[in-house]
């Protein structure tokens, strides 16, 4: 008698094709406990499914890299026999359903994935995109993330340095919540998840497991419906205090030599941590269900295997040493458990009241996953899909100063104060430079190194060309990265786009992609892990709105000798300010003074059109070169890259925060609007104390031709209290006024 | 002579680390470490330091399941006998929670977790923490929380200014504490509860260096006496 109805595997959320390969791997038909094995490990979020083979395309190493994707995060060496692990993964779907829980939980398993790796985490980092500040459930939404985050990280004591928020009626319906952490770890101490040994034991610590999050994995795999606040229960709740005991406990029992392999129980729970340690392992599993520690009495084997309660993880110990890993997590007042051992039948087998309830054999678990290559449309037909219309006429800016005014107030622009004020950017005592800058810069324990962290992409510039879009996104933690005189060495990624099974969106994934593979092979930035988070479309605002393409990019770079770093503040009055970016003032060009997509063009004429600004990947290696020869020779006082909103914000910018304005002057071959808030890629700003010495060291030549392309170009002096006839006071009050206002209204 | 200090560990505690860091710099001697659930203290305890952080999660109240510790009754044994012991944020809040300080810490006014490097003023510069500072002197240090309304009744407040035993007090709006209290004495002054993280401002990476002469006036008073 069959119990798996057709109406059961789609609950399930297999369709039946996919179900025929379930047959196919069983040879007979699955039980509901290995049907619900199945689904979530073919689920969207377990299997990439649809971004697989795409991600291939992705460069994955250098000779800095120690682990590419497939771990629970990306190492890469830093020197000195210390390595940088990192990841940044998505939680969006729970965040738009329970805001709090779910940016908290967010926060939680990022975590997991760096610790349970050997390293001590020293940094978070959010990218967070929100819908229009006036749609009704905003505020509630961004309090609760905001909450959320704070609540999670700040208590277990890793500083929130830095991340970055955006707003825009595509995500009105999906917020996007992607929560990165980069920890430290001795190069010798670093622990993989491949259960090894036949016989050794499997254990279980960390927090019960209780009914919640059951399917969580399956629902962040299909749109919203109308329902969406009916899946509240599928939302995980986070304790960060177990958290923090969960890290000092494996961390203390990590400085043993009695763990084989280690991986924390993130989406699916015990079924993905157990079948992915197993498979890497090449190896069987056998669990003992009724060992499980359990947070309610009756639970099912089912149940067990889907909960994603959190702040579990499992581990395949040294044969004999289990009475001194106990110790130690009895210590910190959690569980464990010995609930299996490692086998070599190449079987998941789990045992319930002495029955086999589960036999799943593996290599085909792994094997039939579903893979689809989905069709996409092309670039042209892409583009007469998006509805991008050309830049045509630009109406002249008539006031400079009020144009950067108004930019300073947008939501996009605002100051986020409000936000990274909530957050404990500081624990640890390593911080040297949080939010607010162009990266954060957190120093190594007691050395003179320090990592430089940033979370970029600019969606706008993805929906109107994925290709360039994703270069961009990948080439502005480049540019962040340098700008505060750090080495770039890698990047993880949490590719968010709406429903892969149409062609459009399929054609933004694929382009951005292609787009961010040629920016890390140019860059020598390869990706060493990441996330993807599709379905991000919903029904439940009226309309199937789709998110804008965000595939946000997490980049890791290295200060030697944190000595040598820059930051955004003017210094003192007098310095030159020097634009530094692609010399084409030598050559008027009409694609410079890019205003298409321009943050001015959006915020002072209510248009999003034209196309992105071209990223010159070449310039862009040597004008972050460049910089970065710049900062170490001592010779600039402040850095900033420009971005959003063009010269005239960063500069904005780079007064707010030193208090000193500024007398500049434009090209007199562009059009003040297009120079002042033209999104050119690939330009900083900086400040030079001594220009003979600055003028000296540009004197000894650039080292080959594609150097040359990249010049500098002064363009003013930092003096006075204000910038383009605006009062810095009043700038700041501009700047602070959005989030305020809109908080406390 | 060697400078003989300990920082008190609970379950959540996360500033432990920081503190025996800035001691250790401060002092140039490490600082012991001390497991909640220990019942007694190493000997010969120059100073004890009861870090910031979550301890038990800020479960109940902040501070309120550390105060019962096994080690707390040893810890305020010490003080009694006039063993210096500072308090920082979660520390200051044990603090109160065990009956060594007056008062209690609530949810800050905004609601809110407030993380930034605020003004304060020393208050009284003749104690053993504060001596290095000039009565008035303005002081930069980050706070970190989101229980530090200091609040207490008037009479105790009255007798807190009276006896000079308001140590700091912020010198602009923060978290909505009676009388901009940031931090204070004990009776005897030999215990310090403050909710600012003099840690954290110890050295020229952090911005400021404002905290180092709380702990300096603390070793060397401890010295010379």
């Amino acid at each position: 008698m069959s119990q798996i109805t057709p109406e059961i595997v789609e609950q399930h959320g297999l369709n039946s094709e996919e179900y025929e390969h379930v047959l196919k791997a069983l040879g007979r038909e699955p039980n509901l406990v290995e049907l619900g094995i199945f689904s979530v490990m073919w689920s969207e979020h377990c299997s990439y499914k649809s971004s697989r083979f795409h991600l291939k395309k992705l460069p994955t190493s250098a000779p800095w890299v120690i682990c590419g994707p497939g771990e629970n995060a990306g190492i890469i060496d830093i020197g000195d026999g210390q390595a940088a692990i990192f990841k940044m993964e998505s939680h969006n779907h729970p965040s738009y359903i329970e805001p709090y829980q779910g940016a908290a939980t967010g926060v939680g398993g990022i975590l997991r994935d760096v610790f349970t790796m050997g390293a001590r985490p020293v940094a978070n980092l959010n990218a967070l995109r929100f819908g229009r500040p006036d749609h009704p459930k905003m505020k509630h939404l961004v309090q609760g993330v905001v909450a959320g985050i704070g609540g999670y990280g700040n208590c277990v004591g890793v500083p929130t340095v830095g991340g970055e928020t955006n707003f825009h009626s595509a995500y009105d319906g999906n917020i996007l919540v992607n929560a990165m952490t980069v920890g430290v770890a001795d190069t010798d101490k670093i622990f993989y998840s491949a259960a090894t040994g036949v016989g050794n034991p499997i254990v279980y610590v960390g927090s019960k497991t209780g009914r919640d999050g059951i399917h969580g994995a399956t629902m962040a795999s299909a749109d919203f419906g109308e329902d969406s606040d009916a899946k509240r229960p599928t939302v995980q709740v986070g304790d960060p205090f177990t958290e923090k005991l969960l890290i000092e406990a494996c961390l203390e029992l990590m400085a043993t030599d009695a763990i084989v392999a280690i991986q924390d129980m993130g989406a699916a729970g015990l079924t993905s941590s157990s079948v992915e340690m197993a498979s890497k392992g090449g190896a069987g599993i056998r669990l003992d269900m009724n060992k499980v520690p359990c947070r309610e009495t009756g639970m099912t084997p089912y149940e067990m295997m889907l909960s994603e309660s959190q702040e579990r993880m499992l581990m395949v110990l040294k044969p004999g040493r289990e009475a001194e890993a106990e110790a130690i997590f009895h210590k910190w007042e959690l569980d464990f458990a010995v609930i299996g051992e490692v086998t070599d039948t190449g079987h998941m087998v789990l045992e319930w009241n002495g029955e086999v309830v589960c036999d799943i054999p593996l290599a085909p678990l792994a094997d039939e996953a579903p893979l689809y290559e989905r069709p996409y449309v092309s670039a042209e037909e892409y583009k007469a899909w998006a509805k991008v219309k050309p830049l045509g006429d630009v109406p002249e800016s008539t006031d400079i100063g009020a144009d950067l005014l108004k930019l300073m107030a947008c939501p996009d622009l605002a100051s986020r104060r409000w936000i990274y004020e909530q957050y404990d950017s500081q624990v640890g005592a390593d911080t040297l430079q949080k939010s607010g800058g162009d990266a954060a810069v957190v120093r190594v324990h007691d050395t003179k190194k320090a990592l430089a962290i940033s979370t970029d992409c600019t969606p706008r510039y993805c929906y109107a060309d994925p290709y360039e879009g994703g270069k961009q996104a990948v080439a502005e933690t480049y540019r962040n990265i340098s700008a505060v005189g750090g080495k770039p060495l890698a990047i993880t990624n949490c590719l968010n786009f709406a429903n892969p099974q149409r062609p459009e969106i399929m054609a933004q994934i694929v382009g951005c992609l292609e787009g961010m593979a040629a920016a890390c092979q140019v860059l020598d930035y390869p990706i060493v892990s990441g996330n993807v988070s599709l379905y991000n479309e919903s029904k439940a605002t009226g309309g199937g709105s789709a998110i804008l393409p965000t595939p946000a990019i997490g980049g890791v770079g290295l200060l030697a000798d944190y000595d040598k770093s820059a930051t955004i503040a003017f210094k003192a009055e007098g310095e030159s300010i020097y634009l530094m970016g692609r010399e084409f003032w030598a050559a008027p060009n009409p694609v410079r003074g890019h205003l298409g997509q321009s943050l001015w063009l959006r915020e002072i004429h209510g248009r999003e059109d034209g196309d992105a600004p071209p990223v010159d990947l070449t310039l862009e290696k040597n004008s972050g070169e460049f910089i970065r020869e710049l900062i170490e020779a001592g010779l600039v006082s402040a850095v900033h890259d420009i971005s959003d909103g063009g010269i005239a914000v960063a500069l904005a910018e780079m007064a707010l925060a030193g208090g000193f304005g500024a007398e500049v002057e434009a090209h007199p071959d562009y059009s003040p609007t297009a120079w002042w808030f033209g999104e050119d890629q690939g330009r900083y700003l900086l400040t030079v104390p001594d220009v003979t010495a600055f003028q000296e060291q540009l004197a000894k030549g650039t080292r080959d031709a594609d150097t040359a392309s990249s010049g500098v170009r002064h363009i003013g002096t930092v003096t006075g209290d204000s910038l383009f006839g605006v009062p810095l006071a009043k700038l700041r009050d501009a700047n602070e006024s959005f989030f305020r206002e809109w908080m406390e209204q | 002579m060697s400078f003989r200090s300990a920082v008190v560990t609970f379950p959540g505690s996360n500033c432990d680390r920081d503190l025996a860091v800035a001691l250790e710099k401060v002092s140039g001697t490490p600082a012991l470490r001390v497991w909640h659930g220990d019942a007694e203290l190493p000997e010969k305890l120059d100073f004890i330091a009861l870090p910031g952080g979550f301890s038990y999660g800020d479960y109940l109240r902040s501070g309120a399941m550390a105060a019962r510790s096994p080690i707390m009754q040893a810890v305020a044994q010490a003080a009694g006998r006039g063993v210096p012991v500072l308090g920082i944020c979660n520390g200051f809040q044990v603090l109160t929670e065990s009956g060594l300080l007056p008062g209690a810490l609530m949810r800050n006014a905004n609601q809110h977790f407030i993380c930034r490097t605020v003004r304060l003023s020393v208050e009284n510069s003749q104690s053993l923490f504060t001596a290095g500072y000039e009565a008035g002197q303005a002081l930069h240090v980050p706070v970190a929380h989101h229980d530090g309304n200091y609040f207490a009744d008037e009479d105790t407040l009255d007798r807190l200014e009276g006896e000079g035993r308001v140590a700091f007090r912020y010198a602009e709006t923060v978290n909505g504490s009676r009388r901009d209290i940031a931090g204070i004495l004990n009776e005897a002054g030999n215990v310090l509860g403050m909710m600012p993280h003099p840690e954290r401002a110890i050295e020229r990476e952090h911005g400021s260096t404002d905290g180092r002469a709380l702990f300096e006036s603390a070793i060397r008073g401890l010295v010379e006496a």
